[in-house]
């Protein structure tokens, strides 16, 4: 049988992984360039599709086109997400049961967006083993709904890969921990990654892997701590610059270009300041440079409400689990955003314990991928992981109250029969209402479809006796199965999800999906070549303009003509003649661009090194 | 079908070994998991999907004390459908006029704002009725599980009447429970909206 990889598809970094057969350990596998982690970025360019950092780079230049953090988009539908769309620079679409994004002259659903990163990593895997790979175990946060575990099994299947097995990401964690050390005991997994929040419960004994109660919130991470300082910082700007700004009519809050360079700085500046106690920003504009230096102490006042926010999670999972803090042997930090600060000082406070990440945050969730890969493959046979199933499902009744058939927390898979009989004399179809939630109204619940049961003989009211099956298996997917006990006779099920695609849908997306290939590899290299060009042509310009008397006639012309060369290269189809004509121009200008950071940070910064802050650019994530 | 105790190979009887039944859990869990069933035909699939489903559904129903005896008399009682289409029980007819003076009040509390006073006796009632919440799950788990255990044949329709009056009283100790805290402003604990039927 063919090899099956475990894939983290995260919210702001997608990763693959396998388990070595030499070594039974799992490894990640890396990109031609030795990266490892894929930017969960997508650009839709005229020349053709770019994913990962080649399109993490068209975020500030095409941010219209270029799709960041889908994942908080999957298997929602419009009235779920609208409040966060403000916040995208690419336009969002309410559309059937779901959204679609209005990027690159089409309209594409969530999941394609998905199945294209999914793709990426399916080809790295491909080009590592050197033969077609067809079958993934792909990673879910713990706490997704049902709706969006069946949109990432979607984007599987439109990517050409069999999911056949969604695993909750703290869980998966915990195999990957428990592979390199198998301890006994009660452990608590905390997981905070770009967009989403995880707390699961476990035990682990003999080999087995028992969840004992999972929390979380699907719209918590990184991101979010990103917004807040990206919204401190405009209001900054905005009240230093104000007369800058007011003179030429600017609102920064609506220049796209100029918020997504910002959310970018915003992001770079967290990261650094997870090391370090203080940064500084040095963030270039038309007519002026803002910088200034952020302490880590004015950062944790702004994110400590969200970091709050995780704490009534673990609470409530600890009290599900029928545990206290003192019965958790061990704390596993789990996720990019874990390695915040505060973010370990409030959970070890919970916790009353030193939590550990010896595994690196990002990549620990791929690792445990792989190895229900190869436990479904058959290669590990003494590991085992019994999950639940986050939320509660029920069934509508009279009056809109739900009655709860599953409850939370409880073991999957699993199953639970009702009995369903009619309400009018000779009636033959009987409508089901499943809702998944904890709240005790059906409107207060997620919906996630409707059902008819249809073909049931004419009978007087209440004679027909159906019993209905709900199933959710082992990827926390519902199955449903009816039966007229009387006739024995299976009942037809029409089922109309609430949010999500139809079986059509997705059938069409994958025949489409070959249509909509990627740019190749020649053309991609080309088109990165001309924006980098263009990056730097527009930071030239703007620093010619900004110089003044600091530039001197002839260094003055030597740029013009390295411009001129560029400009003529760029039209060009030649990708390595526009790099080496890039490069001089980063040549003849690096003396000016540091006598300008120079004078920009005369008395203001201290000591700090301007190629320090010349860095804007983000290189980590969370 | 087997009931849940024959899953587990276990007479029907509500005093049980909770570590051998963890350990018989993990036995069965690794027998019929679909982890370890991905490369057979559909059918065997199938067959260790629902039977599966079959061990966890046992386990949740047998581990807890309280969970096993709400098991055991719908088992005893034929009844086939889980928690949700069954009948509550009635509460004795004393515990309801012991309540009354608290439903009174409770009257009272939503007529009109709580003056301190009143939320003092309110959240002190609260604390009195989860203490006898205690006492009515340390009564069903103890001492009524052993009658019932020790049942002679004839017997057990008594020993079975008095698990479920215990039962009724826990089910309504703990909604007056739920209204004592709505009414002190701290709403229904979520937990206990969904533990209402576990």
């Amino acid at each position: 049988m063919s090899r099956i990889v475990g894939i983290d598809l995260g919210t702001t970094n997608s990763l693959v992984a396998y388990v070595d057969d030499r070594t039974g350990l799992p490894v990640v596998i890396p990109d031609r360039e030795g990266r490892r982690l894929l930017p969960s970025v997508v650009a839709f360019t005229p020349d053709g599709i770019l994913v990962g950092e080649a399109a993490r780079r068209q975020l500030a230049r095409r941010p219209a086109d270029t799709v960041y953090s889908v994942k908080r988009l999957m298997g929602r539908g419009w009235e779920d997400v609208k409040d966060d769309l403000r916040y995208l620079p690419f336009r969002v679409l309410p559309a059937d049961g779901t959204v679609k994004l209005a990027v690159g002259g089409r309209e594409v659903t969530p999941p394609e967006v998905s199945a294209i990163i999914l793709r990426s990593l399916k080809e790295r895997a491909e080009a590592h083993f050197g033969e077609p790979i067809e079958r993934a175990v792909v990673t879910v946060p713990a706490y997704f709904n049902d709706s969006q575990r069946q949109a990432t099994k979607d984007a599987g299947r439109i990517a050409g890969l069999d999911v056949v097995r969604i695993v909750n990401e703290p869980t998966a964690a915990s195999l990957a921990y428990g592979l390199h050390r198998l301890g006994q005991g009660v452990i608590a997994v905390y997981d905070l990654g770009g967009g989403t929040f995880d707390i699961s419960i476990l035990r682990v004994k003999d080999g087995i892997f028992e969840v004992l109660a999972t929390n979380g919130d699907t719209h918590l991470g990184g991101d979010d701590f990103d917004r807040v300082l990206l919204l401190w910082l405009l209001e900054d700007i905005q009240s230093r610059h104000h007369a800058e700004l007011d003179r030429d009519c600017v609102d920064l809050a609506r220049d796209n270009e100029a918020m997504q360079e910002l959310r970018l700085a915003a992001e770079a500046a967290k990261v650094r300041l997870s090391s370090d106690e203080r940064t500084t920003l040095s963030l270039p504009f038309e007519r002026f440079t803002y910088h200034r230096t952020i302490t880590r102490a004015e950062v944790e006042r702004l994110i400590e409400p969200l970091v709050a926010r995780t704490l009534g999670p673990c609470r409530q999972a600890l009290a599900d689990a029928g545990l206290t803090h003192a019965d958790i042997d061990e704390v596993v930090l789990v996720g990019g955003s874990t390695r915040v600060p505060l973010v370990r000082r409030r959970v070890q406070e919970l916790f009353a314990k030193m939590p550990h990440s010896q595994l690196n945050p990002d990549e620990v969730v791929a690792l445990g991928a792989a190895v229900q890969a190869q436990i479904l493959a058959g290669g590990i046979k003494d590991m085992l992981l019994l999950d639940v199933t986050p939320l509660s499902l029920g069934i509508e009744t009279l009056g809109g109250i739900v009655s709860i058939l599953i409850p939370r927390n409880t073991t999957i898979p699993t199953s639970a029969r009702e009995m369903f009989t009619t309400s009018v004399d000779g009636q033959t179809v009987v409508d089901l209402h499943v809702v998944q939630g904890e709240r005790e109204l059906a409107k207060d619940c997620r919906s996630l479809a409707r059902f008819e049961l249809r073909g049931i003989d004419p009978m007087p009211a209440g004679m027909p006796k159906i019993e209905v099956t709900f199933l959710i298996d082992a990827n926390g997917i519902l199955q449903v199965q009816a039966r007229e006990q009387r006739t024995g006779k299976a009942a037809s099920i029409e089922v109309k999800p609430t949010y999500g695609l139809t079986e059509a849908d997705v059938e069409r997306m994958v025949e489409e999906s070959f249509t909509y290939a990627e740019a190749d590899v020649e053309t991609r290299l080309l088109v990165e070549a001309r924006n980098e060009a263009d990056t730097v042509l527009t930071h030239v310009e703007r620093a010619l303009r900004q110089a003044g008397s600091l530039v001197g006639d002839a260094e003055r012309r030597t740029i013009e003509t390295a411009v001129t060369a560029l400009r003529q290269a760029r039209a060009g189809d030649d990708r390595d003649a526009i790099r080496e004509r890039t490069t001089e121009v980063n040549h003849a200008t690096e003396p000016l661009a540091e006598r300008l950071m120079d004078a920009a940070l005369k008395g203001a910064l201290g000591t700090r090194r301007a190629d320090e802050i010349m860095a804007p650019r983000p290189e980590g994530a969370s | 079908m087997s009931d849940y105790f024959e899953t587990f190979g276990l007479d029907r009887r509500l005093g049980l070994d909770t570590a051998a039944l963890q350990r018989r859990f993990y036995e069965l869990s690794r027998q019929w998991h679909p982890d370890f069933h991905q490369a057979a035909p559909p059918a065997e699939q199938a067959r260790a999907l629902e039977a599966s489903a079959r061990v966890n559904a046992a386990y949740r129903a047998l581990r807890d004390p309280i969970a096993r005896v709400e098991y055991l008399i719908r088992l005893e009682e034929g009844r086939e459908t889980k928690e949700g289409a069954t009948v509550k029980p009635k509460a004795p007819p004393a515990l309801l006029a012991e309540m009354f003076e608290i439903q009174e009040a409770l009257e009272e509390a939503r007529a009109g704002a709580l003056d301190e006073t009143t939320r003092a006796v309110l959240a002190a009632q609260r604390d009195a009725l989860r203490a006898r919440v205690a006492e009515t799950e340390s009564r069903l788990a103890g001492p009524l599980s052993r009658a019932w255990d020790a049942a002679a044949p004839d017997q057990r329709s008594v020993a079975l009447a008095a698990l479920k009056e215990m039962l009724a009283t826990r089910s309504y100790l703990k909604t007056v429970i739920d209204d004592l805290g709505a009414a002190l402003g701290e709403g229904t604990e979520e937990t206990h909206v969904a533990n209402r039927r576990h």
